[in-house]
């Protein structure tokens, strides 16, 4: 047992056993994500030195600096990573909870509903302040997956049905958005398929605060929730022999799902990919057990946004790209490349 | 006080009734198996032993207390499952599903006390899996696999173990395998098995009681050797046999009459004459 560390703390009344392979990949991942951070800070229309962003970072440095990186530059890298790090729990969460490691909010209709109600608001109220956009996406997020889970429910809800329900929620969302682009005008159609696209252009710090607590609340309770995906994974029978209350726990990861994807979407629009991406790559790091998944997914999804949108905002450079655009151009081939390997299963 | 009971038990899927007004009773620290044909609802009764069916009518009493009334974690602690064709997810190794079985005695703060380790070290010893621990389990053999699954439900720590079909998709040498295992575990730790097999012949030699279920009721129970007749197979199978002691460990086994090639003596010493 020397790949595992059990930790105890006898006084708090904890334990647990630690995989040595899953605490070194998370080091190296915060690593990466500080490089990555740097990066964001040092790279754009005017250059920034590595060393010079550590110290705007430290609180000191240059102020002409040190306004772009604290105004710009930080909050908008900040809500990326925010974003990206609850979309890959959403879709940790979800695919452990319908044990398909294709799953994802995106196909399942929960961002579906988010964009029918974004581009509803956009195109129907295109006066109303754009401070309201997020949560009519939260709103479209759970009202969908309610609806998914209602139709869903027949003594219980199996795995099988959510996904056959929920893709066909996701196709007539899919639906009512186009039609509702296609009959808007010019200007709100293009705000629309921006919004469709993903973007964390003009992110503020208001965002920042906006999302922190979710992401503060939500995270943490991805890692209580390891151990009950750890035992679906085993099928309901063999779980609920084990004790879980199979369709009370699907019901509450469900709603972590749903509340993840829902504020990471409100304020970055539909980015795809990076669910159903950041615990793929997660899982040939730390393999299948979700103690470990659940936080090295968040960090890879966090990376996977962040970096994306460094190379969105500099790569076509005076161009200021949505940041969906790169997470479809890793996430669309690394998909075919799942399914390949999927053929014989 | 026994394992486990039924009373005025009824089962259905959808409407057609499955298992009516029953009244079984699983002795305890034995090995009771639940023989009958496709269908006839020893499957259906075993999962609602375990909880996993919500009964028409009728109740399952768990050591004493209606299983109904029980909490999940509760019934968890004292009654384990192992369902037919159980599957892990890719990668998973033999060490983490064992650890599955702890789930009733943790918390998310509590995740691996001592007594946990210890739960799981002995389920390993027990099942012989200790040097395959750190193995995928989706690499290893039939009975290698089972024996996993077994070694879960044993860290399980409960008095009663249920399996569906443990031995079906096995080849005989596994099978043997798998239920020389449940047979010394219940010998060495007297734990209440009651399994599901199709093998009348493999249930007679390991199964202290024997239940058979045709027609929506249990139609025998009791010792092999006295409720094992060539009327019994007749009436749960609709097959002729001749029911001979096994050669080797006496108890009965079932030649069923039918079609094949005879080679015995005693046809050609006929045609001679």
């Amino acid at each position: 047992m020397s790949k595992y560390i059990p930790f105890r703390a006898k006084s708090l009344g904890v334990s647990v056993l630690l995989d040595k392979r899953t605490i070194i990949v998370a080091v190296v991942l915060v690593v990466i994500s500080l490089a990555v951070a740097i990066a964001n800070a040092a790279i754009g229309s005017m250059r920034i030195h590595p060393l010079s962003a550590v110290r705007i970072f430290l609180g000191m440095g240059d102020p002409t600096e040190a306004t772009i990186v604290l105004n710009f530059r930080l909050p908008r890298m900040l809500v990326a990573f925010l974003v990206g790090m609850l979309l890959a729990g959403a879709g940790a969460v979800l695919q452990g909870m319908i044990r398909n490691p294709l799953a994802s909010p995106d196909i399942m209709g929960i961002t579906g509903g988010a964009s029918a109600a974004a581009v509803l608001f956009i195109t129907l109220l295109p006066t109303a302040s754009v401070r309201y956009l997020p949560f009519a996406a939260m709103a479209g997020a759970v009202v969908a997956t309610a609806v998914i889970y209602l139709l869903a429910w027949k003594k219980g809800v199996s795995a099988m049905r959510l996904v056959l329900i929920g893709v066909g929620i996701e196709a007539s969302m899919k639906a009512l958005t186009t039609l509702l682009i296609v009959r808007s005008p010019f200007y709100s159609s293009s705000k629309a398929l921006t919004w469709l696209t993903g973007t964390v252009y003009g992110a503020n710090w208001g965002n920042v605060w906006a999302l922190l607590p979710w992401a503060a609340v939500l995270l943490p309770l991805t890692a209580i929730a390891g151990r009950t995906l750890n035992v679906l994974q085993l099928g309901d029978d063999t779980a609920a022999g084990a004790g879980s209350r199979v369709n009370r726990d699907r019901l509450l990861l469900l709603a972590l799902c749903v509340a993840m994807a829902g504020a990471a979407v409100a304020v970055g629009g539909a980015i795809g990919f990076v669910a159903l991406l950041a615990p793929h790559i997660a899982r040939m790091l730390t393999g299948p057990s979700f103690g470990g998944l659940l936080p090295v997914s968040a960090l890879a999804g966090g990376i996977i946004v962040a970096l994306a949108d460094l190379v969105a905002r500099t790569a076509f450079a005076p161009l200021d790209l949505p940041v969906g655009i790169f997470t479809s151009m890793i996430g669309a081939p690394f998909f075919m490349y799942l399914l390949y390997r999927n053929r014989k299963a | 006080m026994h394992a486990l009971e039924t009373k005025q038990l009824t089962l259905s899927y959808g409407e057609a009734p499955i298992i009516e007004n029953l009244d079984l009773t699983v002795p305890k620290g034995k090995i009771t198996v639940l023989i009958g044909g496709n269908g006839s609802g020893k499957s259906t009764l075993l999962r609602s032993m375990a909880r996993l069916l919500k009964p028409d009518a009728g109740s399952v009493v768990l050591e004493g207390k209606p299983i109904a009334s029980m909490s999940t974690k509760e019934v968890a602690r004292r009654l384990a499952i192992l369902p037919q064709g159980p599957t892990a997810p890719e990668g998973l190794t033999v060490l983490q599903l064992v650890k599955q079985g702890r789930y009733p005695y943790q918390s998310w703060l509590k995740q691996w006390s001592e007594e946990d380790e210890r739960a799981v070290k002995r389920a390993l010893k027990a099942t012989g899996m200790e040097p395959l621990a750190e193995r995928p389990v989706d690499s290893l053999s039939g009975g290698q696999r089972q024996r996993a699954w077994i070694a879960m439900t044993l860290a399980q720590g409960t008095r009663t173990i249920l399996l569906d079909e443990p031995t079906t998709y096995l080849d005989l040498t596994h099978q043997i395998e798998v239920l020389d295992l449940l047979f010394e575990l219940n010998e060495l730790e007297q734990r209440t098995i009651v399994m599901v097999l199709h093998d009348i012949n493999l249930a007679c030699r390991y199964a202290h009681h024997i239940v058979a279920v045709k027609d929506r009721t249990v139609v025998a129970c009791g010792k092999p050797e006295e409720i094992v007749t060539e009327e019994l197979i007749r009436r749960v199978f609709d097959l002729e046999c001749r029911i001979v002691p096994d050669p080797l460990f006496g108890t009965p086994m079932c030649v069923p009459v039918g079609k094949g090639r005879d080679v015995s003596a005693r046809k050609h010493a006929h045609a001679t004459a």
